[in-house]
């Protein structure tokens, strides 16, 4: 999936995270994570943040994670949604994600 | 045979016999007597001080010596700010401060750390940026940590030696009588200060509020204070207290509180003329609005409720559903004007609360109590100072001191928080020991001590969702995956007192 502008998904409240997809041209993936749980959960929010874009197939963007303690299921919820609207796809096959 | 100066005849042998002296005159020993008769204003009948600077001057404060504070202003104090300024200002150094308790408003302290004006730190809690910075190794020496009832025991015994305890009442007369529940920054029961006020060596009130005498009726007496300094605000009234404590709204903390409540009403202690204490967490005060429906409906009433008193106590009070109230703190405005208004809500002070050494304090009479955590182990054992990082961000309290004191005590804690798990295998520190905590409450279940097959029993005869620690634990883990260990440092920040005296665990500093 290609970038094209900037999508975000998410919320800052306590277990939640907000999510802001952004182009990075041809530069790979960039996480910028910043989170109330990084020293415990920081690796393993990474592996997700990872394993997620390589599911849709996304190999160029700039991620950033503003992360209130969200769980591993709402983290991947919030970036599949950001990069869906980074993407400029408004038809989501939401079946289709497993 | 000598005379006095009234020349009466006194024989030798009785003044010898009695260890006396002879009487020297009316004046003469008696140095706070008034001699001159003049008028009501005379300066010898005030012991007001115009500034914060003379006043210390006058208490003998030098470098080395501990000042106390309360904590009554809670996120609204000004005094404790106020006066380290103007002794750091005055370059007296290395103080030891014993602080009932200090939150997120004094993270001035920071700067009176590094410039060694404090070099020693005394309290129950600390949170914020002080906090972060103490984690993070600012202090020499590490801070210790106390409970509500081991502070009175420590001052009580000498272990604490006050020399000058700075004061901030809400109101009091020219002569030193204070309480708590009148004036523009009422705070309601002054019962940390009440201790310090005993044995301080020099007693310093601080108040926006002089009030004509005798200020009746005082919780701080005029036989004990010995200097008074008026400032412009002792505290900032909207954040001492916040209206009336709200019930959450927060579905979580509702189904924890009703469970909560259903223990207590399933449990042996239930019954008419039983005691009650709760936290001021939002699970445990809803504990209470669900506790009061089952005392209307099976026509239980309370014969007391103890500690941080608040709206929903004093409503059941006036509703005749609890026959007295024992405030050592009032959490809001409803409880304000309550500890001023009616006659059974009771000031009392932080010894007959819960220290562990006098001849017997309220804890120990107590049936039940609620209390939060922030981490539990699969051995009961609770963490309410450190949190899942690490970092100094809470306080001791009352809590290991009403947990042993009570028939039954409930712990109230999400089983997830933000990500973190609140029970857990090992919890980051220990400031109440599991062999003296009965039951947890959590969203997704509720585990009693193995310890306290009585409570087992009598709960097992209902429909509640009892299952062992060990399952919330996994479940716990299951859903917020495994953390990575914390990192420390060496250094030791905080010592973490049992209410005895004995060291109970220490706090390290975070790695960076």
């Amino acid at each position: 999936m290609k970038i094209v502008k900037t999508g975000a998904a998410g919320t800052l409240e306590s277990s939640d995270v907000m999510i802001t997809v952004r182009s990075n041209g041809s530069n790979g993936i960039e996480i910028d994570l910043n989170s109330i749980v990084e020293k415990q959960f920081g690796k393993q929010i990474h592996a997700v943040v990872k394993k997620t874009l390589a599911d849709l197939q996304v190999e160029d963007a700039l991620i950033g994670v503003q992360d209130k303690g969200a769980l591993d299921c709402a983290i991947e919820a919030r970036l599949i949604t950001a990069v869906y609207r980074a993407a400029g796809i408004e038809q989501v096959n939401w079946e289709a994600l497993s | 045979m000598p005379n006095n100066i009234i020349n009466h005849e006194i024989p030798d042998v009785i003044l010898k016999q009695y260890g006396r002296d002879h009487f020297s005159g009316a004046y003469t020993n008696t140095p706070h007597v008034r001699v001159d008769k003049g008028n009501r204003s005379l300066p010898r009948l005030s012991k007001i001080i115009d500034t914060l600077e003379q006043v210390i001057l006058k208490s003998g404060l030098k470098d080395g010596m501990t000042i106390s504070f309360h904590h009554h202003f809670r996120g609204g104090d000004k005094v404790v700010n106020m006066v380290m300024e103007v002794i750091s200002h005055m370059g007296i150094r290395n103080l030891t401060v014993a602080a009932s308790s200090l939150t997120t408003v004094h993270a001035p302290m920071i700067k009176h750390i590094k410039d060694g004006t404090v070099s020693q730190i005394y309290t129950s809690g600390i949170r914020g940026e002080l906090a972060e910075a103490i984690s993070n190794g600012l202090m020499d020496n590490p801070i210790i940590i106390h409970s509500h009832g081991g502070r009175a025991r420590a001052i009580e015994t000498g272990q604490i030696k006050i020399d000058v305890a700075f004061m901030g009442v809400p109101s009091c007369d020219v002569y030193g009588n204070a309480n708590g529940y009148t004036g523009t920054s009422a705070c309601g029961s002054l019962g940390y200060a009440k201790v310090d006020a005993l044995y301080a060596k020099k007693v310093v009130l601080i108040t926006d509020f002089i009030t004509e005498y005798p200020n009746t009726p005082f919780s701080i007496h005029q036989d004990q204070v010995d200097y008074i300094v008026q400032v412009d605000q002792v505290g900032d009234p909207a954040k001492i207290s916040t209206g009336a404590t709200r019930y959450t709204t927060n579905p979580r903390d509702i189904l924890i509180g009703s469970l909560a409540a259903q223990v207590i009403a399933c449990s042996g202690y239930f019954e008419d003329g039983f005691s009650l204490q709760t936290g001021s967490g939002g699970a445990s005060l809803i504990t209470t609005k669900f506790l009061r429906e089952y005392m209307e409906k099976q026509n239980v009433h309370a014969s007391w409720a103890l500690g941080g008193i608040n709206a929903q106590l004093v409503k059941m009070h006036e509703d005749g559903l609890i026959k007295r109230l024992l405030d050592v703190q009032s959490f809001d405005s409803e409880a304000i004007r309550s500890i001023g208004a009616n006659r059974y809500h009771s000031e009392i002070d932080a010894s007959y609360y819960a220290n562990p050494l006098n001849k017997g304090c309220a804890v120990n009479k107590l049936n039940v109590v609620v209390l939060s955590a922030l981490e539990i182990d699969t051995n009961f054992n609770v963490n309410v100072l450190t949190g899942s990082d690490g970092i100094l961000r809470g306080a001791s309290g009352g809590h290991s001191d009403t947990a042993i004191g009570s028939g039954l005590s409930i712990v109230v804690a999400p089983l997830i928080r933000g990500r973190s798990a609140s029970v857990v295998n090992d919890i980051q520190t220990i400031i109440t020991p599991g062999s003296t905590v009965d039951v947890l409450v959590t969203d997704r279940g509720i585990a009693v001590n193995p310890r306290r097959k009585d409570i087992a029993e009598d709960l097992s005869r209902y429909k509640l969702p009892i299952v062992p620690i060990q399952v919330l634990k996994e479940k716990a883990q299951k859903i917020a995956g495994i953390p990575e260990p914390i990192n420390f440092e060496k250094k030791v920040v905080a010592v973490v007192e049992y209410r005895d005296g004995t060291v109970l665990d220490v706090v390290r500093q975070v790695k960076a």
